[in-house]
């Protein structure tokens, strides 16, 4: 440590020229600074990698793998209509990615950080809230998108799944697709509460996960669970999204499926809503720099 | 001097957690420019005193002014004002130093070069290398530069050469010595006595939530805590043991008596250390007898 800092150059006591602060350290600039090095990060954490980013994929492998060999789903008696196992599955992946990127990432990733002196580090810094949000929901939407256009491109070339050509069907895709995972972006930041430590976080988050992902239409088909347990799910954004991604990439026929009938996009985006309006308040009332007096 | 207010102003501070009193009472000020030491025993109440003047902790009693605000209310452009080194740091660490001090030298207003702290603190062979990959002593020197990056008028440092090895160690007070020229406002928690000697200008000695001396470290413990002591032992193989203004009299006095040199003839003249415990254990002796004396009232 050898001793050359260069003088302050200004006197101490001078005051700081009004609007010096916005002009380069608006909370907007800040937050972007954050989320390129939140993206670093996440792609530097094998566990996030592994666990968040390509776990959709490996599923998607799988189920493909697995049933494939018991032919088409939703075959009509003379044999028309019905797609392949990695076609009716591909939906489901894109909500599961959705959650994990969202809600799964956050909540752990947050807890950690809380745990290990992240955060208060970061609370004694001039960096507001507001921007390290926009870091988390900036890093989520990048890796969000990022790992949806590579499960489409794996759908399409890998496992030769025909995609959806009408462009209504890319615009109701886009719009699921963001409002499902800025709510599951939230959800998370209000969740990374619940653990009581860092270590924990994994133990409590991914059961989580795990079950509403087995409820809502991810892993199983949504159609042939119980009524009860569709019920259940309902209550929960997990199956609106996969209803909303299956409106997309699901043959209409399949519709008659869905517990009503029809794939009832209203419904996705007002329960999605809902959610998100949850995981804003929940967000806003749980998260602090550090438990102050715990 | 006399007309610039403090940078810190403490005034009968108290922080109590259910029943437990952390702090105490607790009333300071710190000079702009100062380097202030709060010492202590663990758990003796200086963290949570410092947590409060950081702004981490809300008081339960009492005035805090930090660069004059109430840190408890105080927003981002305060916290641009100020530099933090934690107690203790585990974060993760994926970012290399570099990327680290880059990224926070962009959330203040006024940062220094980085390429600066990299050599203050001693790292710039490390700038390329992932943070959980240092040594704890290097990890903490990240925590140092992170501390200081930001230019900061008031520096906070928890035990900061925790895991230094003595070079690190006098490569750092070198450094504080740097940012003390520039005029930077220094608190200072430390269990290294030579520490605090080397820095500080003045110090607290915390003990049981409450602040039982303060003054330079020369005034520290009162005159009475400085007279030195000659230890010999006598004929009768029995260590003797006494506190002389003028121990070179003494000496020459036992050399007469006993028509020599004395046994294992010591003059001490004690040191921070020595009087920072005596004032230590004479504060726990004393609330010992006080509940001794109550229990036998009762």
């Amino acid at each position: 440590m050898s001793a050359t800092l260069t003088p302050q150059p200004a006197p101490q006591s001078m005051p700081q020229p009004a609007g010096h602060r916005t002009a380069r350290h608006g909370l907007f600039s800040l937050g972007l600074t954050r989320i390129g090095f939140e993206i670093k990060l996440y792609f530097r954490s094998t566990d996030t990698v592994f666990f968040t980013f390509l776990f959709p994929f490996i599923m998607l492998g799988i189920f493909t793998a697995a049933f494939s060999a018991q032919g088409n789903i939703g075959t009509n008696p003379d044999g028309s209509g019905g797609i392949s196992v990695g076609a009716y599955y591909l939906p489901g992946m894109l909500a599961a990615g959705m959650l994990l990127s969202g809600l799964q990432n956050l909540a752990i990733d947050i807890a950690g950080e809380k745990g290990d002196g992240t955060l208060k580090r970061l609370g004694g810094t001039p960096l507001s809230p507001l921007s390290y949000f926009i870091g988390k929901i900036g890093q989520v939407l990048v890796t969000g998108i990022l790992q949806a256009v590579l499960l489409l491109i794996v759908a399409r070339f890998a496992f030769d799944i025909a995609l959806p050509t009408e462009p209504e069907k890319w615009l109701t895709f886009v719009w699921v697709f963001l409002l499902g995972v800025i709510t599951c972006a939230f959800l998370g930041i209000a969740l990374s509460a619940l653990p009581r430590s860092g270590r924990s976080a994994s133990a409590v988050v991914i059961p989580i996960v795990l079950v509403l992902q087995f409820i809502s239409g991810v892993y199983l088909q949504f159609n042939a669970l119980p009524e009860w347990m569709q019920n259940v799910a309902s209550l929960f954004p997990l199956k609106w999204m996969a209803q909303g991604m299956r409106a997309v990439f699901l043959p209409d026929n399949f519709a008659a499926q869905e517990q009503n009938g029809a794939w009832e996009l209203g419904l996705v985006a007002i329960a999605l809503l809902i959610w998100l309006v949850v995981g804003l308040v929940g967000s806003r009332l749980t998260f602090r720099w550090i438990r102050k007096d715990a | 001097m006399t007309t610039s207010p403090p940078a810190v102003r403490v005034a009968r501070l108290s922080k109590s957690y259910g029943p437990f009193d952390a702090v105490n009472d607790i009333s300071f000020d710190i000079s702009p420019g100062e380097t202030f030491a709060l010492l202590g025993p663990n758990g003796a109440g200086k963290s949570s005193t410092i947590e409060i003047l950081e702004g981490y902790r809300d008081r339960s009693e009492g005035d805090v002014l930090v660069l004059g605000e109430d840190p408890q209310h105080a927003g981002l452009d305060w916290k641009a004002r100020i530099g933090i080194v934690l107690q203790s740091s585990g974060e993760s660490g994926n970012a290399t130093v570099l990327e680290q001090l880059r990224h926070f030298a962009s959330l203040y207003p006024n940062p220094r070069p980085v390429d600066e702290v990299l050599a203050a603190v001693g790292l710039e062979e490390k700038a390329k290398t992932r943070i959980h990959r240092l040594s704890g002593g290097q990890q903490r020197r990240v925590d140092v530069a992170l501390g200081i990056i930001g230019r900061p008028e008031l520096l906070f440092l928890d035990e900061p050469t925790t895991g230094f090895d003595p070079e690190a160690r006098h490569q750092f007070w070198d450094l504080i010595r740097t940012l003390k020229t520039e005029g930077t406002t220094i608190l200072l928690t430390t269990h290294n006595l030579d520490e605090a000697a080397e820095l500080s200008d003045r110090a607290g000695i915390i003990v049981g939530g409450k602040l039982i001396d303060i003054g330079t470290i020369g005034e520290l413990g009162g005159p009475a805590a400085r007279i030195p002591m000659v230890r010999w032992r006598d004929v009768d193989g029995v260590q003797r043991e006494t506190r002389t203004e003028t121990p070179a009299g003494l000496v020459a006095q036992l050399v007469r008596d006993l028509g020599g040199e004395p046994a294992e003839l010591q003059v001490i003249r004690p040191s921070l250390e020595d009087i920072y415990l005596g004032l230590v254990r004479g504060h726990a002796a004393g609330s010992t007898s006080d509940t001794a004396s109550t229990e036998v009232l009762a």
